[in-house]
């Protein structure tokens, strides 16, 4: 028996498809959001939003409310470990999380190196802007990708911005002649063997979910139709007003992203949702999408 | 040509398609209940339970699949969508659909950490099948009309019940279509005699 495979690792993403993931504190949480029909739940201290408050430094969250969510809920449990941060994905790991996000949401441990997560037993996903991002992380040892989107803004935009990148960007690899890739790969400072992975596949090897701004049923299915496997919902869901209501509603927009019929009906009267940032007024050292290397 | 559906709510619908398509079959994502007339056959793949179940409930799936069952036709279930044909579950009180005549219990060698690849014999089926276990359940109690067809340390990881097949690990994660293949020609078979009677 052999654990801790490439293939067990990115086939745990692959029964994530077509679900959403929710960012919870504590247990109630987490036991709305399986409730609600959530695939995952991402334990954390505080939503994202909320550490843009906050500021100062963000790190991995208290190990006893991570312990408190996996003790709620039977479906898997991810936490974020800070980029770079080797012990704090170790004691996760440890602790017996499902899946780890080495998160540019927590303030970055370091600033030149990623995690070598294919050094790990526990599976990980890591945020990309751009095919040069997704297949350095893919090379380090990602078995999941999503976007980085820019968190805890309620905004949409970049989260479709990197999306469309990195898709129009396997695209473009797809049709390129072999002979070409290696300058694509030094365009990209992307490792080589994946570039050529991912043109021979037609796709990525890994799953790519959405991430960073999805504050509505709507936006969620935006997503979908951009060709996210799936959603990671962080602020949206417990800063709004119904969040039981509102985590049911982003589920099955994600389940039935093309019937809009349905999504209108889900979107009624879900109450006033997270109020949103405009990206243009963050500082540019307070855009988490910037970090990660 | 034979028809098989996939249960396509959540999970790894994608990677049934290709295999049922490799294994000489027409696929169907099922996301309404209606699309069930059609079918010789369901799988119900890999993926959440839970979130499986909640939305069968939202969209009054649960009593149409459990009348596909009992009409003779085929039906799949791996990991998560074994748990949904199972007649019992261990610690719940009322089972999923309760098609199959087997006792589950969820997540049961362990968290994520603890899933694995691992070589099984399949009867039937394959005497060198590699497997993938992910967050696997497996099947503590088969009845007596259910024949056992793999184990994988001591336990049951794969059994037949009349119509309904169950594993749980994910044949959908290799390029080993053999059972998928195996349940292509069940569905096959109960074609042809539901056409006779």
């Amino acid at each position: 028996m052999n654990t801790g495979t490439d293939r067990v690792k990115r086939g745990m993403a692959e029964m994530q498809k077509g679900g959403v993931i929710m960012d919870v504190v504590n247990a109630e949480q987490a036991k709305v959001a399986e409730e609600a029909g959530a695939v995952a739940v991402m334990a954390l201290e505080r939503v994202p939003s909320d550490i843009r408050k906050a500021g100062g430094v963000a790190r991995m969250a208290d190990p006893r409310i991570v312990e408190e969510v996996m003790n709620a809920v039977t479906i898997p449990v991810m936490a974020k470990a800070r980029i770079g941060h080797i012990v704090e994905a170790r004691v996760l790991e440890a602790m017996g999380v499902d899946y780890l996000d080495e998160s540019e949401v927590l303030t970055p441990a370091d600033e030149e190196y990623h995690l070598l997560k294919s050094d790990f037993t526990v599976p990980f996903v890591c945020g990309c802007r751009d095919i040069g991002e997704a297949a350095r992380r893919i090379g380090e040892g990602a078995s999941m990708l999503r976007t980085k989107g820019e968190p805890g803004t309620g905004n949409i935009v970049e989260a479709v911005r990197h999306m469309r990148k990195v898709n129009a960007q396997v695209r473009k690899l797809v049709h390129m002649n072999e002979d070409e890739i290696m300058t694509e790969a030094k365009i990209h400072g992307a490792p080589f063997e994946v570039l050529m992975q991912i043109k021979k596949e037609g796709r990525l090897p890994v799953v790519n979910f959405a991430a960073g701004g999805i504050a509505t049923p709507a936006d969620a299915a935006l997503m979908m139709e951009l060709g996210a496997d799936g959603v990671f919902v962080g602020s949206g869901i417990f800063k709004s007003e119904n969040p039981a209501k509102f985590a049911r509603a982003i589920v099955e927009a994600t389940t039935h992203y093309q019937d809009y019929k349905l999504i209108a009906e889900l979107s009624k009267e879900l109450g006033e949702p997270m109020k949103g940032l405009e990206i243009a007024g963050i500082a540019a050292a307070d855009r988490m999408q910037e970090r990660g290397w | 040509m034979t028809k098989i559906g996939v249960l396509g709510l959540q999970g790894a619908v994608r990677e049934h398609v290709r295999s049922i398509e490799e294994s000489g079959a027409e696929a169907v994502v099922v996301k309404w209940p209606k699309q069930l007339d059609e079918l010789d056959g369901l799988i119900l793949p890999g993926g959440e339970s839970t979130t499986m179940r909640r939305l069968m409930d939202r969209y009054g799936f649960t009593e149409p699949l459990r009348a596909f069952g009992k009409s003779g036709r085929p039906m799949f279930g791996t990991c998560a969508g074994l748990i949904l044909l199972a007649g019992e579950v261990v610690g719940y009180d009322e089972p999923h659909l309760g098609l199959m005549d087997i006792k589950v219990e969820r997540n049961s060698f362990g968290r994520q950490k603890d899933s694995f690849e691992a070589n099984l014999s399949i009867k039937d089926v394959a005497d060198d099948y590699n497997a993938v276990f992910i967050r696997a359940p497996h099947i503590v109690s088969a009845g007596e009309g259910t024949e056992v067809l793999a184990e994988c340390d001591g336990r049951i990881v794969a059994a037949r019940n009349g119509q309904y097949l169950g594993c749980s690990f994910h044949p959908e994660l290799t390029d080993d279509h053999r059972i998928t293949a195996y349940f292509v020609k069940m569905a096959k078979q109960a074609k042809a005699l539901l056409a006779h009677s």
